[in-house]
C-alpha cells in the first residue's frame, strides 16, 4: 500500500506548517506599522501639553471656552443659584450619578471646568441653555445641568472633566 | 444565461489577438449578444445609469484633485479657488457635488426596483449582497468626500460620524483617537479622508465588476419574475438594452444638468460655506439628503450605543433580505399583499428622510421612533409572515404569455392584414 500513514507526520507536513506560521507572523509584523501610523503622531502628542488659564477676568455667570488638544474646554464661573440648583438634585435619580461636589475642586465650588464635547456624538453644546439652564447640545437634543451632568437626551454620560489643578487661587493648569 | 459569443474575428490581426487575449469576444458576449428578457421596463435602466454616474464621479473627482489642497489651513480656500479661479472649476465641482446626489438617487431607485420585483431571490442572493456592499462603500465614500471642503458641515459631519465608533464599549475611545490621528478631528483626519476618498471609488468599480459578473451568471430578473424559458423570450443586449439604457441615461443627465445649472446649491447646506470652526457647532446640523433616513434612525433611539447599533443594522439587514422574504414568488405584480406593504415601506423610508432633517424634539422624535420600528418590522416580521399567509395571483407560464396576446405585444396595434404594406 502506498497510502500515507496519517499517524506519521512527514517532513513536508512540518515544513508546510512552519512556513505558514512564519508567514503569518511576518504578515502581522508588516501590518503593525500600517495600523500604528494612524495613531496621533509625535507632534500632535507634544502639542497636547498642559496649558495655564487665568481665571481672574471671568465674571460671575460667565462661561469662557479655551482650546486644549484641539477640543473646547468650558470654564464656567457659576452663580450661587446655579450651584444650589446643581446640589438640590437627588444624585440617585441621575442617568450618570455624580454629585456636584465630585465635579468641582474643593473650596472652588464656583468654578466648573468641563470638556465641551457632548458625550453623545461630539458636538459642542450651547452654554446656559436647555431645560436645566446648563448646557444644551443642538445636534441631538441632550440637556445638561449647571454641573454639566446629563439629565435628558441621548448622551450616555456627563460632560467629562479634563485633568486640571489650581496652581494659584485664580489660575488653573489644564492637562 | 451567460451569453454565448457569436463573435468571429474577421481580420487576421484580430484573429491573432483573439487567440492571445479573448477580451473582444468576452465583451461581445457580455454587452452585445448577452440575452436580456424581452419585457424589461425602464426601472431596469438604473444599473447602466449608476455605471455612468460612477464614471462621471471618477472623472470629475480626478480633475478636482488636481486643484484641491488637503490641509486644514488651505482646504476651504482651495475649494473657493476651484469655484472662482480654476477654468470651469465651478462646473466640475457642481457636477461632482450634485453628481453624488444623483448617484444615490439612482442607487435607491435601483434598490427599490430590486425589492418590488424580488430581484434578490434565489439564485440572485450574492448579486444582491454585492449591491448592499456597494451601497455601504458609496455611503463611506460620499461621507469622506463631504468632509473635504472643510466647511462647518464638513467638520461637524466628520466629528459626529467618527464619534459613532466611540459607542463601542471599552475600546471605543481608542478607536476614535486612531481614526482621528489626534485628540480631535484635525489635519491628520482630513488627510486620511482625502486619501481614502480617492481610493474607495476604485474599490467600488472593482465590486461593480463582481456585481455585473454575478448578474451575467444568473441572468436578469424581469417584471414577471418568471425566468425566460427560450431564446424567443430574450432579446440581445445590443441594440435593445443599449438603446433603452442610453435613452434613460440622457433623461437622467438632464435632471443632473438641471441641478448643476439652475439649483447647484439646493441640495447642499449654506453652513458649509462657513470655514470649519472646532469651537462652534452649527445650530442645526443635518447630513446630506441621501443619509437622512439613516440619521433619523440613529436619533430615534434614546441611547448612544443603541442608536449606533440601529444605524448599522438598518443597512446590514438588507443583506439578509433574500432569507427574510419567505415568499417564492418574485414579482410584487403577483403578490397583492406584499405590493401594499412595499409601498408602505417606501413611504416609511421617505418619512424617515423627512424626519431626519427635522430637529430632534417633541413629536418628530415620536414619529421617528414609530417609523424606525416599522422599518425593522418590515424586514423581521412582515416579510417572513407575508410569505406564509399570502395567496399570490397565478403566475404566467412564461414571459411570452404575460406580455404577448396571440403573438402580438399587449397594447400594440393589431398587425396589418397581410398583403397591405404601409
Amino acid at each position: 500500500m502506498t497510502t500515507m500513514s496519517s499517524a506519521e507526520p512527514t517532513r513536508r507536513d512540518f515544513l508546510y506548517i512552519a512556513t505558514g506560521v512564519v508567514g503569518a507572523v511576518g504578515a502581522a509584523a508588516a501590518v503593525w506599522p500600517l495600523i500604528a501610523q494612524m495613531n496621533p503622531d509625535a507632534s500632535t502628542i507634544a502639542a497636547g501639553a498642559p496649558i495655564e488659564v487665568d481665571l481672574a477676568p471671568i465674571a460671575e455667570g460667565q462661561v469662557i471656552k479655551v482650546v486644549w488638544r484641539g477640543n473646547p474646554i468650558f470654564i464656567s464661573h457659576r452663580t450661587q443659584k446655579e450651584i444650589e440648583e446643581a446640589r438640590a438634585v437627588d444624585v440617585g435619580s441621575l442617568p450618570d450619578p455624580q454629585s456636584d461636589q465630585q465635579r468641582v475642586k474643593q473650596g472652588h465650588d464656583q468654578w466648573l471646568v468641563l470638556v465641551g464635547i457632548c458625550t453623545h456624538l461630539g458636538c459642542v453644546p450651547l452654554t446656559r441653555q436647555g431645560d436645566y439652564n446648563g448646557f444644551f447640545c443642538p445636534c441631538h437634543g441632550s440637556h445638561y445641568d449647571t454641573s454639566g451632568r446629563i439629565r435628558r437626551g441621548p448622551a450616555p454620560a456627563n460632560l467629562p472633566l479634563p485633568p486640571y489643578e489650581f496652581v494659584a487661587d485664580s489660575k488653573i493648569r489644564i492637562g | 444565461m451567460s451569453g454565448h459569443s457569436t463573435y468571429q474575428p474577421q481580420s487576421r490581426f484580430m484573429q491573432w489577438f483573439e487567440r492571445r487575449l479573448p477580451i473582444v469576444s468576452f465583451m461581445h458576449a457580455s454587452f452585445v449578444a448577452y440575452p436580456t428578457p424581452r419585457n424589461l421596463n425602464y426601472w431596469w435602466t438604473f444599473g447602466g445609469i449608476l455605471s455612468l454616474m460612477l464614471a462621471i464621479q471618477i472623472v470629475t473627482g480626478i480633475v478636482l484633485a488636481m486643484h484641491y489642497t488637503p490641509h486644514v489651513d488651505h482646504a476651504f480656500v482651495s475649494v473657493e479657488t476651484i469655484m472662482r479661479d480654476v477654468n470651469y472649476g465651478w462646473l466640475l465641482r457642481y457636477l461632482h457635488a450634485n453628481g453624488a446626489s444623483m448617484f444615490f438617487l439612482a442607487a435607491y431607485i435601483h434598490m427599490f426596483r430590486g425589492m418590488y420585483y424580488g430581484s434578490y431571490k434565489d439564485p440572485r442572493e450574492v448579486l444582491w449582497i454585492l449591491g448592499v456592499i456597494l451601497l455601504f462603500l458609496m455611503i463611506a465614500t460620499g461621507f469622506m468626500g463631504y468632509v473635504l471642503p472643510w466647511g462647518q458641515m464638513s467638520f461637524w459631519a466628520a466629528k459626529v460620524i467618527t464619534s459613532l465608533f466611540g459607542a463601542i464599549p471599552v475600546v471605543g475611545d481608542s478607536i476614535v483617537t486612531w481614526l482621528w490621528g489626534g485628540y480631535s478631528v484635525g489635519n491628520p483626519t482630513l488627510n486620511r479622508f482625502y486619501s481614502l476618498h480617492y481610493l474607495l471609488p476604485f474599490v467600488i468599480a472593482g465590486v461593480v465588476i463582481l456585481h455585473v459578473w454575478a448578474l451575467h451568471e444568473v441572468g436578469q430578473n424581469n417584471p414577471t419574475g418568471v425566468e425566460p424559458k427560450s431564446d424567443k423570450e430574450t432579446v440581445p443586449f445590443t441594440p435593445y438594452a443599449t438603446v433603452k439604457d442610453s435613452f434613460l441615461m440622457v433623461v437622467f443627465l438632464i435632471l443632473l444638468a438641471w441641478f448643476v445649472f439652475y439649483l447647484p446649491n439646493y441640495l447642499g447646506h449654506a453652513d458649509n460655506y462657513i470655514p470649519a470652526n472646532p469651537l462652534v457647532t452649527p445650530a442645526h446640523i443635518v447630513p446630506e439628503w441621501y443619509y437622512l433616513p439613516f440619521y433619523a434612525i440613529l436619533r430615534a433611539i434614546p441611547s448612544k450605543l443603541g442608536g449606533v447599533i440601529a444605524l448599522g443594522a438598518s443597512i446590514v439587514i438588507l443583506a439578509f433580505l433574500p432569507w427574510l422574504d419567505t415568499s417564492r414568488v418574485r414579482s410584487a405584480a403577483y403578490r397583492p399583499l406584499y405590493r401594499q406593504f412595499f409601498w408602505i415601506f417606501v413611504l416609511v423610508c421617505i418619512g424617515l428622510g423627512w424626519l431626519g432633517a427635522k430637529p430632534a424634539e417633541g413629536g418628530y422624535v415620536i414619529a421617528a421612533r414609530f417609523l424606525t420600528a416599522w422599518y425593522f418590522l418590515h424586514f423581521l416580521v412582515i416579510l417572513p409572515i407575508l410569505g406564509l399567509i399570502e395567496k399570490p395571483k397565478p403566475l404566467p407560464n412564461s414571459i411570452s404569455e404575460a406580455v404577448l396576446r396571440e403573438g402580438v405585444p399587449i397594447g400594440a396595434p393589431a398587425p396589418a392584414p397581410s398583403g397591405t404594406k404601409h
